[in-house]
């Protein structure tokens, strides 16, 4: 299953719901263009919502990495919601869950942008 | 399938990728790993694909990727050979030293060692070949069975 991505916008957040898989290839480039696409928007602030996610590799993580900086380096803010047991685990253990802001409930996240 | 032994060569594509991650999948059920263990045995194949045809070949058509399954009454192991220039180990950054958490590439060796029993590279002017090795649950550990 590829990735699938599509965009909600509440209170000023720009919630992209992210379904399939985030790999080498396809996945990762849906994702890149994706978030670049909101910031020539002027949109900042970045809800990732990766409840769909069924799977995720080392391409994957890097894109999310890529991601977190380049919105970061353009004055905003990219946060996680609804990691899956196995993303998650996979931030554990590559020691990037402390380094995301992640988020389990989207209400709550959405007032904690600034 | 005790003793089953299975072998690929595959070109230098992203759905070399994909299919090994699948075949990964399927062999490492059948020899009844557990649904988190053959998540692990997958995704240890699929990035050591991923180095076999992006870092190692290149996407080059002429060279070839080769993948091998043997499963023994104590483990699978899962052989992947690049003819690239070789990967030198001791050149890998460490993905979790605080400089480089912020990379956006690196971790994938490093996934397979967090995901294998064992993990043995074998660096050459001729490519590189990576040496997977998952133990099979409940597996007495005694001599290893070889499969001709």
């Amino acid at each position: 299953m590829t990735m699938k991505t599509s965009t909600r916008q509440i209170d000023g957040v720009s919630i992209l719901d992210c379904s399939g898989r985030i790999t080498l290839g396809e996945g990762s480039v849906v994702l890149r263009d994706v978030v670049r696409d909101l910031l020539a928007k002027g949109q900042k602030k970045i809800l990732l919502n990766l409840g769909d996610v069924s799977y995720i590799d080392s391409s994957g993580i890097g894109e999310l990495v890529s991601a977190f900086t380049t919105v970061r380096n353009q004055g905003g803010e990219l946060k996680l919601l609804n990691l899956t047991k196995k993303v998650h685990d996979l931030l554990q253990i590559t020691k990037l869950y402390t380094v995301f802001d992640v988020r389990e409930d989207e209400a709550n996240a959405i007032k904690s942008f600034k | 399938m005790t003793g089953h032994r299975e072998s690929y060569t595959m070109d230098s594509t992203l759905e070399t990728v994909d299919s090994a991650e699948l075949a990964a999948c399927r062999i490492a059920a059948a020899a009844g790993f557990d649904e988190d263990q053959i998540m692990q045995i997958s995704m240890a194949v699929r990035e050591a694909a991923v180095n076999a045809v992006l870092h190692g070949n290149a996407y080059d058509p002429a060279k070839k990727v080769k993948l091998e399954f043997e499963h023994t009454s104590n483990d699978l192991v899962i052989t992947i050979r690049d003819q690239g220039r070789g990967l030198d180990p001791s050149k890998i950054p460490d993905p979790l030293a605080a400089e480089n958490l912020l990379k956006t590439s690196g971790r994938g060796i490093f996934l397979i060692r967090s995901f294998m029993d064992e993990v043995q590279i074998h660096p050459s002017q001729t490519g590189t070949e990576i040496k997977l090795v998952k133990h099979v649950p409940g597996a007495s550990g005694g001599v290893k069975e070889v499969s001709q």
